[in-house]
């Protein structure tokens, strides 16, 4: 296998590893935290717009996780540095 | 299949090194628009009960973004409203607009996204600085004690940059996930998702505001204070209560 191919092969698999496994965390965190507020608004129906609210920045701070990890895959795939490095040496 | 993640790719213009981007020109467009409205709505303020049906709308808009600061930060909104006011009904308007055909929302470019969170990173010791003066301001990144000055210093940097990334990736995985959608499933399933990202552009531009406002109210201290008070209340109360 030459370089270019290594690299491209190596770039797709890794952003799939890395989102699959970026949102498996987020995901579970997230659910919790639901569950948790879910309870939470249960018990005190009265507080439920502050459980809401904490809730909402809860989980952007949880999913920016995720987001990170939804980034650099899309930065593999479309706007490799290694990618175009190579294109612009070979090419 | 030829996706672009960014509207900086689409170029309407360019003179030398002097390009207007679709990032650009629709920044233009959204300001146009803000500007427009606010001038409507503020040409003719009244008092009283017989009030303009824009001035009303304009309202209920400013009471209900000032409600949320003053319950957020717990001090007087007035101080913070023109700033974290501007930043929510900007990514608002920016993020509302992809229902028009032919937009890319500026937000969901990189360029935006930054440029917005270096205006809160630059916005928190302005504000902290004018509220307990210079000394004061940086004693706070030596608390609570000197060895966490470098963790304070690292954080700072890291919630800017994740404050940027943070709007950036869920605005431009929605456009993204638009674009697939259309190249497999054409007919109805990218309205759905389209509206969903409606709710998550609400909810971004939500978020992007409650953080900086967290962010300002951190460097400003008016939190302890006000948990102070309302400690003091509930003793207070709970004093009462013994004595009767």
């Amino acid at each position: 296998m030459d370089s270019i191919t290594i690299i491209g092969a190596v770039s797709i698999i890794v952003s799939g590893i890395t989102i699959s496994l970026g949102s498996i965390g987020p995901a579970i965190g997230e659910g919790m935290a639901l569950a948790k507020a879910m309870t939470a608004i249960a018990q005190q129906p009265d507080k439920s717009s502050t459980i809401t609210r904490t809730l909402f920045i809860g989980l952007a701070m949880i999913e920016s996780t995720a987001i990170y990890c939804f980034v650099i895959a899309i930065i593999l795939i479309f706007v490799n540095p290694f990618w175009q490095h190579v294109i612009a040496a070979g090419g | 299949m030829n996706l672009s993640i960014s509207p900086d790719d689409t170029l309407f213009f360019s003179w030398g090194f002097f390009e207007i981007n679709a990032t650009i020109l629709y920044t233009w467009i959204i300001m146009a628009i803000l500007f427009t409205v606010s001038w409507i709505a503020t040409r003719k303020i009244e008092k009283g009960v017989k009030i303009s049906r824009w001035q009303a709308a304009m309202e209920v808009i400013v009471d209900a973004i000032r409600g949320e600061i003053r319950e957020m930060m717990g001090s007087d909104p007035d101080r913070y409203l023109p700033f974290l006011g501007s930043l929510f009904l900007f990514i608002l308007t920016a993020n509302l607009l992809t229902i028009m055909p032919a937009y890319e929302a500026p937000t969901g470019s990189l360029s935006t996204a930054a440029a917005l969170a270096i205006v809160v990173f630059v916005s928190v010791p302005v504000f902290g600085i004018t509220e307990k003066g210079l000394g004061g301001y940086l004693k706070s990144y030596i608390k609570p004690s000197p060895v966490m000055l470098p963790f304070n210093i690292i954080s700072e940097l890291s919630r800017t940059l994740a404050l940027a990334v943070r709007l950036f990736g869920n605005i431009m995985s929605g456009t993204l996930i638009a674009g697939v959608l259309l190249s497999i499933a054409p007919f109805f399933v990218p309205v759905i998702m389209q509206v969903f990202g409606l709710i998550v552009g609400v909810i971004q531009a939500y978020i992007f505001t409650v953080l900086a406002a967290i962010y300002i109210a951190s460097a400003t201290q008016v939190q302890r204070k006000q948990e102070e008070k309302l400690k003091k209340q509930i003793n207070e109360k709970s004093k009462e209560e013994s004595d009767g």
